[in-house]
């Protein structure tokens, strides 16, 4: 009989703690499938957040370690600087990288760490049960958003990947999201070239992924995939904010010389280190 | 050398392969140093955006098998509070400097003790102790933070090396030790399984109460070998001592001034001075109390370390303190006027009825 569909390797037989229609467990299987094709679950260490997938460390096969709230680029650094031919890959979710840990994901991509970050954008705090996110939409209702988010009161939300992208360290930031089968295949293919990226030592790289929170959202599985449609879709785009390979460089080095140039060099050839 | 840069090398010796920091008075040098030294010494240097992300970077070098050590002064001590319970809680070795200065708040940048009780009873949420080594010289800079190293690693856990803004800055002559070739092996480390062992995993969490419960206990049990094998403590003339100082770090090194010149009075004076200041060095204090009349306490700070004498004391003589505070560094002459008014006001024999504590 042949086998047509089966676990990942880097996933071990624990089952998901997530909730019906979640998202996280897609994302959890496309990053395991990458491992996978890559061959390189012997050699790479994640790092798992605090939030609803803090139990990463008992799902992915390979090593795991748990950091502290937001702090899982300072984590990932070290371990990246110590064991510089390992995979090292960070997994957060929105209020652990962009509101508590977001010192941390700033300087982690300025400096360029050949360190792939999983980003998980649900416009909501999931394990504490659905407090207002540093990426909740305007006017949406949350436990501490009773009213809607006021941006007069409570700023607006932040585009992380179009932040980012600014940067010089970071060699590819993307937006993908999760919704339907074509999309997990784009965001598998987004997620594969972060950890090539990584591998062949171009730069930071970060993939967003626009995911769901049916429970906090009071939504079904079903209207949680519209409402990410519909609701976060016109706030944050999806795309390619930043790829240094695809505008030419070999690496974030060879790209920021040629921004440090000036404009002019553009005309040259792409502007050596 | 000066005491700051003792010690960055000797960590260097030590197997220290990664240093990460942030500035902060006074102990810049140790990070001056290291940012000097690691890049020839094959080891990682790096700057971090604060505090808090430097501790965790020590979290990550740690739990990657590395010996990895931080440095800060006071304030940034307590944004590391964070990074140290969750290294305890995973059991990861790694060692933390603190050169003091004066608190609470931004304080002053001039020397003090007034981080004791942070490094001995609450470095960070949770139950959990680090071991804590206080030098009072600048060869004890060097040699402490070389121990440092082998101990966390042989008990799994943060140590502190407790100095303050004087030692970092003064200069002393000092033999630096040999550089260490042999390192225990880490089995726990995530270092990437090779598809050869199941995954290892450096985490703090466990949901279940009973899980947690159990391995906090089994902290405990650790500490409790610790207690028993590590405590350290130099005694100076305590054998006939009527007056017994306790004084730590670089306030040791004035009691001892102090103590000298009541000698020369005749009055019969000591000093304790712990080394290590968690594990608290009880079996010392211990063997000096039938001979002792009453104890003097001497710190930079309020008076914290006193609260360790008087329980070690437990109410059978009286534990006087005498403290400055605020970066003010006390003078042997003080210290000795304390000492002639105990020798002057104590009675000669032991007093039947001591009450614990007495006051300042």
């Amino acid at each position: 009989m042949k086998t047509v569909f089966e676990r990942p390797k880097s996933l071990t037989d624990i089952p998901f703690s997530y909730c019906p229609g979640c998202t996280h467990g897609i994302v959890h299987r496309l990053v395991a499938e990458t491992i996978d094709e890559l061959g390189v679950e012997g050699t790479t260490v994640g790092i798992a957040p605090v939030g609803c997938s803090v139990l990463a460390y008992d799902f992915f096969a390979c090593d795991m370690i748990q950091a502290a709230h937001g702090r899982a680029p300072a984590v990932a650094t070290a371990v990246k600087r110590v064991l510089p031919d390992n995979v090292v890959f960070a997994y957060q979710g929105d209020g652990d990288l962009a509101s508590i840990g977001m010192a941390e994901t700033v300087h982690a991509a300025t400096r360029g760490e050949k360190i792939t970050v999983i980003f998980i954008n649900n416009a909501i705090y999931g394990m504490t049960g659905g407090q207002m996110a540093p990426t909740s939409l305007p006017g949406q209702v949350t436990q501490t958003s009773p009213l809607g988010r006021d941006t007069a009161t409570d700023g607006y939300p932040i585009r992380v990947c179009e932040l980012l992208s600014t940067l010089d360290g970071v060699a590819l930031a993307q937006r993908v999201i999760v919704d339907s089968p074509k999309n997990v295949r784009a965001a598998k293919r987004a997620i594969k070239k972060a950890f090539e990226y990584q591998i062949d030592g171009v730069g930071y790289s970060i993939i967003e992924v626009i995911s769901s929170c049916p429970t906090n959202w009071g939504l079904s599985a079903q209207d949680s995939l519209q409402w990410m449609r519909d609701r976060m879709l016109p706030y944050y785009p999806l795309g390619v904010y930043r790829d240094v390979r695809a505008e030419g460089f070999a690496d974030v080095a060879e790209a920021a010389a040629a921004r440090a140039a000036g404009p002019r060099s553009e005309t040259s050839e792409g502007g050596g280190r | 050398m000066k005491g700051n840069e003792a010690l960055a090398e000797s960590a260097i010796r030590a197997g220290c392969r990664c240093f990460f920091g942030y500035p902060i008075t006074p102990q810049t040098e140790v990070a001056a140093y290291m940012a000097k030294r690691m890049p020839k010494e094959n080891g990682i240097y790096l700057q971090a955006e604060s505090e808090i992300a430097a501790i965790n970077m020590v979290y990550g070098a740690a739990a990657a098998g590395a010996r990895a050590m931080t440095s800060s002064s006071s304030p940034g001590i307590s944004l590391k509070g964070e990074g140290i319970s969750y290294m305890a809680g995973a059991d990861l070795p790694g060692v933390i400097v603190n050169v003091q200065r004066g608190g609470p708040g931004l304080g002053g940048i001039q020397p003090s003790q007034s981080d004791y009780w942070q490094a001995t009873k609450a470095l960070g949420h949770g139950d959990f102790h680090v071991i804590v080594l206080a030098p009072s010289t600048v060869q004890e800079m060097a040699d402490e933070i070389y121990d440092a190293f082998d101990l966390a690693d042989e008990y799994r856990t943060p140590v502190m090396i407790l100095a303050d803004g004087m030692l970092g800055q003064m200069m002393e002559p000092v033999s630096l030790p040999e550089k260490k070739t042999e390192f225990p092996a880490k089995p726990w480390a995530t270092t990437g399984h090779r598809n050869a062992r199941p995954h290892n995993v450096a985490n703090s969490l466990h949901l279940k109460p009973e899980d947690l419960e159990r391995m906090n206990v089994e902290r405990f049990e650790r500490y409790k070998t610790i207690k028993a094998r590590e405590q350290r403590a130099e005694t100076y003339l305590t054998d006939d001592a009527d007056i017994v100082i306790v004084a730590f770090g670089a306030c040791a090194r004035i009691a001892r001034s102090a103590v000298n010149k009541a000698r020369e009075q005749g009055i019969k004076a000591g000093l304790i001075r712990p080394i290590t200041l968690w594990p608290f060095p009880v079996d010392t204090i211990e063997k000096s109390v039938a001979g002792a009349r009453v104890f003097l306490t001497v710190e930079m700070n309020m008076g914290q370390m006193v609260d360790d004498v008087r329980l070690a004391v437990n109410g059978r003589r009286p534990v006087e303190f005498f403290g400055r505070t605020g970066g003010i560094i006390p003078t042997p002459v003080e210290v000795l006027a304390n000492i002639e008014q105990l020798a002057s006001s104590t009675p000669a024999a032991p007093a039947a009825e001591c009450v614990g504590g007495g006051a300042r």
